[in-house]
C-alpha cells in the first residue's frame, strides 16, 4: 500500500485540469516511476494524487500537417524508442531514453514525466535542450506552448500553471530537418544507473559535408537544470568539419556549463566529462550526418 | 483517510478477474493479497531489483510501482501463467533449473517472467542485447552466468522449434 490520502483518476484531458483546479495541491501521477518512489521514501508521502496514467490521447507519436513530430507526453521511454518516426528524424532521442534505469522502468517511464520532475540528470532532457524541443501545456485557459529551455524554472521546478497537465512534446521540422545527433551518458554502470553528466550533440552540416551549418549542445548535470551550450555553438557555427573544431568545441564548452559537487562525482570530474563528451558526441554526430573527421 | 476503493477487473493468466481494490494498493498489493500469486515477490518496492515484474499487455513491468487501479482492462500474466495446466514446467523454467540458474530463488520469477516477455518475439539476440535485456533484475547468488545460459538455451530451442 502506498501511503497516500486519495487518488482522483482523469480519463481525458479536460477532466485532468478539473481535477487539478479542484485538487491544486494534489501531486500529478504520470507513469510514478519518481512519484511512487517518493512517496514510498516519505518524502511525499500523504499526498493526494492526480493520476493522468489513463489519458490515452496525451499517449504516441506522430507527425503534424506542418511537419511538427508530437510526442505524446504519457509516451513511455520503450515506446519511443521503438517508433519508427524517431528513429527517422531524431533517432539520437529513443537512444538517449533507452539509457534509462532498466527494461521495465523504460516501459512505464514517461517523457512527459521525465521533464516535468523538472531534475538535470533527466536522460530525456540533453537531447530534448539541444533539438529545442516545444513544451505543450493544457490548462483552462487553453493550450500553452514553452521552449524546453523556458520551461525548466530550477532544480527540481518546471513551468506547469495551476489547472495545467503537460500534454505534448514537440520537435519542429526546421529542428529535426538534416539534422543528426549522439547521445553519451556516464555512469559508473550501464543499467539503473543515474547520469553523472550527460551530453547530446547535433548537427546540420553543408550539403558537401564540409562545414558545420548548425551546431547544438545540451547537457545535463552540467548545471541546476539541463542546458544549451549557447557560446560554444555562437562560436562554431559556420566552422569546418574537422578536429581542430572537435578540439574546439571541448574547450569553449568549459565557458558554457557549471556543473557542482556531489556524492556521484567532483566538480572537477564533471568538467572534464562535459569537454571529452562534447568532443566525441560532435564526432559521433557528424559521422552519422555523413561527414568525415 | 477515508477509505477509497476501486473495482478493478482485468485478464489474469488468462482468466477475467474482479475484485474492489484499495486505490492505494500496488499491483504487487493486488496480485498477492486478492489473487494469491505469490510468484510476484515484494523486494525493493521502488522499482529496482524487478522481483514483481509482470507482463501487462505483452510488456514487462515492475508490479510494485505500478497502481492496481491502473491494472483495469488490461491482459496481466505471472509466472503462475507459465506453468503449464496440469502443473509441468514450462520451457523457461525447466531450463533454469536445468542450468542451475536458481539459487535462493527470490529473483527467479523477475528473470523468467522477463524472458518470457521478449522470447515471445521468437527473435535471436547478442549476448549483450540478453544482458540488457535481463538488466533490470537483481541477483544475488548466482552470478547471472547460469541465468543467461538458460534464458539462451530457451531461445534457441524455440528458434530450432519455430524452423
Amino acid at each position: 500500500m502506498y501511503d497516500v490520502e486519495a487518488i482522483y483518476e482523469a480519463k481525458t484531458v479536460e477532466e485532468a485540469i478539473k481535477l487539478r483546479q479542484e485538487h491544486p495541491k494534489a501531486v500529478i501521477i504520470a507513469g510514478g516511476s519518481d512519484v511512487l518512489i517518493k512517496i514510498r521514501e516519505g518524502k511525499l508521502a500523504g499526498c493526494e494524487l492526480i493520476s493522468i496514467y489513463g489519458i490515452d490521447s496525451i499517449r504516441g507519436i506522430r507527425m503534424e500537417d506542418d511537419g511538427t513530430l508530437r510526442i505524446g507526453s504519457l509516451t513511455s521511454f520503450s515506446h519511443i524508442t521503438r517508433n519508427e518516426l524517431i528513429q527517422k528524424y531524431i533517432n539520437v532521442l529513443g537512444e538517449a531514453v533507452d539509457k534509462v534505469g532498466g527494461p521495465q522502468i523504460r516501459a512505464i517511464g514517461t517523457i512527459g514525466g521525465n521533464t516535468c520532475n523538472g531534475v538535470t540528470s533527466a536522460d530525456s532532457a540533453s537531447t530534448l535542450m539541444a533539438w529545442e524541443a516545444i513544451i505543450e501545456l493544457t490548462g483552462p485557459n487553453g493550450v500553452r506552448r514553452v521552449p524546453i529551455e523556458k520551461f525548466y524554472l530550477g532544480a527540481g521546478k518546471v513551468d506547469i500553471q495551476p489547472g495545467e497537465i503537460q500534454t505534448g512534446v514537440l520537435i519542429t521540422k526546421d529542428s529535426y530537418e538534416n539534422c543528426k545527433g549522439h547521445y553519451i551518458k556516464y555512469g559508473m554502470r550501464n543499467a539503473m544507473e543515474i547520469a553523472t553528466t550527460g551530453c547530446s550533440v547535433n548537427v546540420r552540416l553543408s550539403p558537401d559535408k564540409k562545414v558545420v551549418e548548425r551546431l547544438r549542445i545540451g547537457y545535463g548535470v552540467a548545471a541546476p537544470v539541463p542546458i544549451r551550450a549557447h557560446k560554444t555553438e555562437a562560436a562554431f557555427n559556420g566552422a569546418s568539419v574537422s578536429m581542430e573544431t572537435a578540439n574546439g568545441i571541448a574547450k569553449t564548452v568549459l565557458e558554457d556549463v557549471n556543473p557542482r559537487d556531489s556524492w556521484r562525482a567532483s566538480k572537477s570530474m564533471r568538467l572534464h566529462l562535459c569537454s571529452v563528451m562534447a568532443k566525441r558526441a560532435f564526432i559521433e554526430a557528424v559521422k552519422l550526418s555523413g561527414g568525415e573527421i | 483517510m477515508s477509505n477509497q476503493y476501486k473495482l478493478v477487473t482485468c485478464t489474469i493468466n488468462g482468466k477475467e478477474r474482479s475484485a474492489m481494490v484499495d486505490v492505494r494498493a500496488s499491483l504487487t498489493d493486488m496480485l498477492r493479497n486478492d489473487y494469491g500469486l505469490t510468484s510476484v515477490k515484494k523486494g525493493c518496492e521502488v522499482g529496482e531489483c524487478g522481483a514483481c515484474a509482470v507482463i501487462i499487455d505483452g510488456e514487462c513491468f515492475n508490479s510494485c510501482i505500478y497502481l492496481a487501479i491502473w491494472a483495469d482492462g488490461k491482459n496481466i500474466t505471472t509466472l503462475e501463467g507459465l506453468t503449464h495446466p496440469d502443473g509441468t514446467l514450462s520451457d523457461i523454467q525447466q531450463a533454469f533449473v536445468d542450468e542451475s540458474a536458481i539459487q535462493c530463488g527470490f529473483c527467479s520469477p523477475g528473470f523468467m517472467i522477463e524472458a518470457e516477455s521478449f522470447l515471445q518475439k521468437g527473435k535471436i539476440y547478442t549476448d549483450d542485447e540478453l544482458r540488457k535485456l535481463l538488466s533490470g533484475h537483481l541477483c544475488r547468488c548466482t552470478g547471472y552466468e547460469n541465468i543467461l545460459r538458460a534464458v539462451k538455451k530457451v531461445m534457441h530451442k524455440r528458434a530450432a522449434e519455430s524452423v
